[in-house]
C-alpha cells in the first residue's frame, strides 16, 4: 500500500508538471500579444515591453517553464499585475469559498444520488427505476449554468426563499449555508443523475455475483445484502468517478460562482481574464488544476485501499 | 420489413441486414425518436434562420425594450430592442458551428493519434498517453480562460479550446480498439498477404473503428456546446453583434430583476438541444453498440 501510494503521488505531480508544460507551450504556440491585448491600442511599444518583463513573457520559453516551477516550489505564484499583491495569498482566501461550494454540491448529490441507484438497481425495471433513468440523462445533460440560472430567477428573485448574492456574513454559519443552497443545487444537480446512472449498473453487476446469491440463500435481510455486501464492492467504480469528476466540477462551480457572485478561485479568475491579469490566471489554473490532481488521486488510493487488487494495477 | 435475402455462387442463402434497419431500431426507442426529433428542430431552426427570424437579428427597437412576449416579438425583446425569438434562431448556428467544426476536427485528429498510438511503436504509445494524461489533468474551463487571457476571446478560441481538450478521448478509444485488433487474424492475414502499414490502418481498422467514434461525438456535442454558451454567458465567447445563446442568458442575467423573459429564452434553446442530442446519442449506443446495453 505505501508503495502504491508513493508511485501514484509520483505519477500525479508529473502529470501536474507536464500538464503546466503543455498550457505555457499551447500559450507560446498560439499567436497573441497579451501585452497588446491588456493595454489597448495606444499603449507603446516601450509599454508593451515593460508589461511584459512584468508578466516574465519576454524570457524564452524554457527558462519561464523553469522559473515558474521553482517558484511554484517555493509557494510564489508571481503578484496581482494591477495591485501588486502576491497571487498565493489571493487564492489562499478565495480557495475556501470554492472547496465548500463543491463539497456541498458534491454532499447532497452523494445523499441523494447512490441511494437512488441502489433502488434502481433492487427495483429493476420498475416505474421508478424507468422514470430515475430518463430523469437522470435529463440531469445529466443540462449545463450547470442553466440550472444555476433558472434557479436564482426562481427562487431568488421570485420566491425570495434564498438570497442571491454573496457568501454570507463571516463567521455566521446559518447565514452562509443558506447562500451555499442554491450554487450547491446548481453545481450538483448533475452529479445526482451521474451516480444514480453509475451506481446502478455497477450495483446490478454485482448483484448478479455467486456470493450475493449465497447471501440470499443465507437468508439475510435483503436490504443488508444490498446496503452493506453489495454495495461496498458497487462503489469502487464509483469513486473513481468522483475523482475524475471534480475536474468538471471545478468548472461547474465557475459558473455558480459568477451567478450567485460568489467569492472564489473561479470568480477570481473570470475577473482576471476580463483585465487581462496574466499571473493570476495562471496562478488559478495552476491551483485547481493540483486540486483535481488531488482529488484523482485520493480517490484511487480510496480504492486502493479498498480492494487490494487495485494496488498491483500499477 | 422483410430481409433482403440473396444467394451466393454456391447457392446458399444469405441473410442481409435491410438497409436502413438500425435507423428503424433508433425510431423504434422512444427516447430515441424523442432525442431525434429534438435534433431535427434545432438543426432546422438554424438552417432556416434567414427566413424563419421575424425581424432582423441586429435591427434595434429601443421603445420596446425588454418587452415581454407577445405576438408581435414572440420571445420578447431584448435590452437593445432587438427581437430574442430571431437572435436565438441565429444563435443556434453558431452554436451548430462551433460544435460541428470542434467535433469534426477532435474525431479526424484523435483517430490519428489514437491509431499511432495503439498501431506505431511502444516509445510513441508512452509518449502520447502520458501527453494525453496532461491534457486532461485541467478542467476545461480553466484551461479554456488560461487560452482566452492571452490570445483574446473568439469563435477560433473557442474551437480551438475544444480541439484540445477532446482529442484525448478519442485518441482513448481509437487506441484501445486498435490495441484489440491489433493481433486479430483478419488483420495478421492481411499483413502476411503484403499489406503495408498505411493499408492496413486505413482499410482495415478504420471501418471497425468508426463506430464507437460516432457514438462519443454524438455525446460529445451537447458538452461542446455547453463550453460555447458557457465561455459567451461569461462574456468570453463570441463577440458581441453575433447572437449567441450564452451571450442571451448574460444580457438576461444583467436585467434579471427586471425581466425573467430574456433568461427564460436563452436557456430553452440549450435545453433542447443538450437534451436532444444526449438522449440520440444514448439510442445510437443502443443500437450500434448492444454490447454496452446493460440490463435495460
Amino acid at each position: 500500500m505505501l508503495l502504491y501510494t508513493f508511485r501514484r503521488l509520483g505519477l500525479a505531480v508529473l502529470i501536474v508538471c507536464l500538464a503546466m508544460l503543455l498550457l505555457l507551450a499551447a500559450i507560446h504556440m498560439v499567436p497573441g500579444d497579451p501585452a497588446g491585448i491588456a493595454l489597448g491600442p495606444r499603449a507603446t511599444p516601450e509599454m508593451r515591453e515593460a508589461f511584459k518583463a512584468k508578466m516574465g513573457l519576454d524570457q524564452p520559453f524554457v527558462v519561464q517553464y523553469v522559473n515558474f516551477l521553482t517558484n511554484v516550489v517555493t509557494g510564489d505564484l508571481g503578484v496581482d499585475v494591477w495591485s501588486n499583491r502576491p497571487v498565493s495569498t489571493m487564492i489562499g482566501e478565495q480557495l475556501p469559498h470554492t472547496i465548500a461550494l463543491a463539497i456541498a454540491g458534491l454532499g447532497w448529490s452523494i445523499m441523494i444520488g447512490i441511494p437512488l441507484g441502489c433502488f434502481s438497481a433492487v427495483h429493476r425495471n420498475s416505474w421508478i427505476d424507468k422514470l430515475t433513468g430518463v430523469l437522470s440523462v435529463g440531469c445529466i445533460a443540462i449545463p450547470s449554468f442553466i440550472v444555476g440560472l433558472y434557479a436564482l430567477l426562481l427562487f431568488a428573485v421570485n420566491l425570495r426563499w434564498f438570497p442571491a448574492i454573496g457568501a454570507g456574513e463571516n463567521g455566521d454559519l446559518g447565514d452562509q449555508a443558506m447562500h451555499l443552497v442554491l450554487p450547491g443545487l446548481a453545481v450538483g444537480l448533475g452529479w445526482v443523475g451521474y451516480l444514480a446512472r453509475f451506481v446502478r449498473t455497477s450495483m446490478l453487476e454485482v448483484l448478479g455475483e455467486n456470493h450475493i446469491r449465497m447471501a440470499r440463500a443465507y437468508g439475510l435481510p435483503r436490504r443488508r445484502i444490498t446496503y452493506v455486501y453489495a454495495l461496498k464492492l458497487a462503489i469502487l467504480p464509483t469513486i473513481a468517478l468522483l475523482g475524475v469528476g471534480v475536474g468538471g466540477l471545478i468548472s461547474g462551480a465557475v459558473f455558480a460562482e459568477i451567478i450567485f457572485a460568489r467569492p472564489g478561485v473561479g470568480k477570481m479568475v473570470v475577473d482576471a481574464v476580463n483585465t487581462r491579469n496574466y499571473p493570476i490566471v495562471m496562478g488559478g489554473v495552476l491551483v485547481t488544476t493540483m486540486l483535481f490532481a488531488l482529488s484523482t488521486l485520493l480517490s484511487d488510493l480510496l480504492a486502493a485501499w479498498i480492494d487490494p487488487r487495485v494496488r498491483q494495477g500499477l | 420489413m422483410t430481409a433482403a435475402i440473396e444467394t451466393t455462387e454456391a447457392g446458399a442463402p444469405i441473410k442481409r441486414e435491410p438497409r436502413f434497419s438500425w435507423l428503424w431500431q433508433l425510431l423504434r426507442d422512444p427516447l430515441g425518436c424523442f432525442g431525434l426529433i429534438l435534433v431535427l428542430l434545432i438543426v432546422l431552426a438554424a438552417a432556416g434562420a434567414d427566413i424563419l427570424s421575424p425581424y432582423d437579428y441586429k435591427a434595434l427597437d429601443i421603445k420596446a425594450r425588454l418587452a415581454p412576449p407577445s405576438f408581435e416579438h414572440l420571445l420578447g425583446t431584448d435590452n437593445l430592442g432587438r427581437d430574442t425569438f430571431s437572435r436565438i434562431l441565429h444563435g443556434g448556428r453558431i452554436a451548430l458551428y462551433v460544435a460541428l467544426v470542434s467535433v469534426g476536427g477532435s474525431l479526424v485528429l484523435g483517430l490519428i493519434l489514437g491509431m499511432l498510438a495503439g498501431y506505431g511503436p511502444r516509445w510513441l504509445d508512452n509518449l502520447l498517453m502520458l501527453l494525453f494524461d496532461a491534457v486532461r489533468a485541467f478542467p476545461v474551463i480553466m484551461f479554456a480562460l488560461a487560452v482566452i487571457t492571452v490570445v483574446g476571446p473568439s469563435l477560433e478560441t473557442i474551437i480551438f479550446v475544444v480541439i484540445v481538450t477532446s482529442v484525448p478521448g478519442y485518441a482513448r478509444i481509437t487506441r484501445a480498439a486498435t490495441l484489440s485488433l491489433k493481433n486479430t487474424e483478419f488483420i495478421l492475414a492481411e499483413r502476411s498477404l503484403g499489406a503495408g502499414t498505411v493499408r492496413v490502418m486505413v482499410s482495415h481498422l478504420l471501418p471497425n473503428l468508426i463506430a464507437p467514434l460516432l457514438i462519443l461525438a454524438s455525446m460529445d456535442i451537447p458538452v461542446v456546446i455547453t463550453i460555447e454558451a458557457g465561455l459567451s454567458f461569461l462574456g468570453l465567447g463570441v463577440k458581441p453583434p453575433t447572437p449567441s445563446w450564452g451571450s442571451i442568458l448574460n444580457d438576461g442575467y444583467s436585467f434579471i430583476r427586471n425581466t425573467p423573459w430574456l433568461v427564460i429564452a436563452g436557456g430553452i434553446p440549450l435545453i433542447i438541444t443538450t437534451l436532444g442530442f444526449t438522449f440520440l446519442g444514448e439510442a445510437m449506443r443502443d443500437v450500434f453498440d448492444p454490447k454496452m446495453k446493460k440490463d435495460r
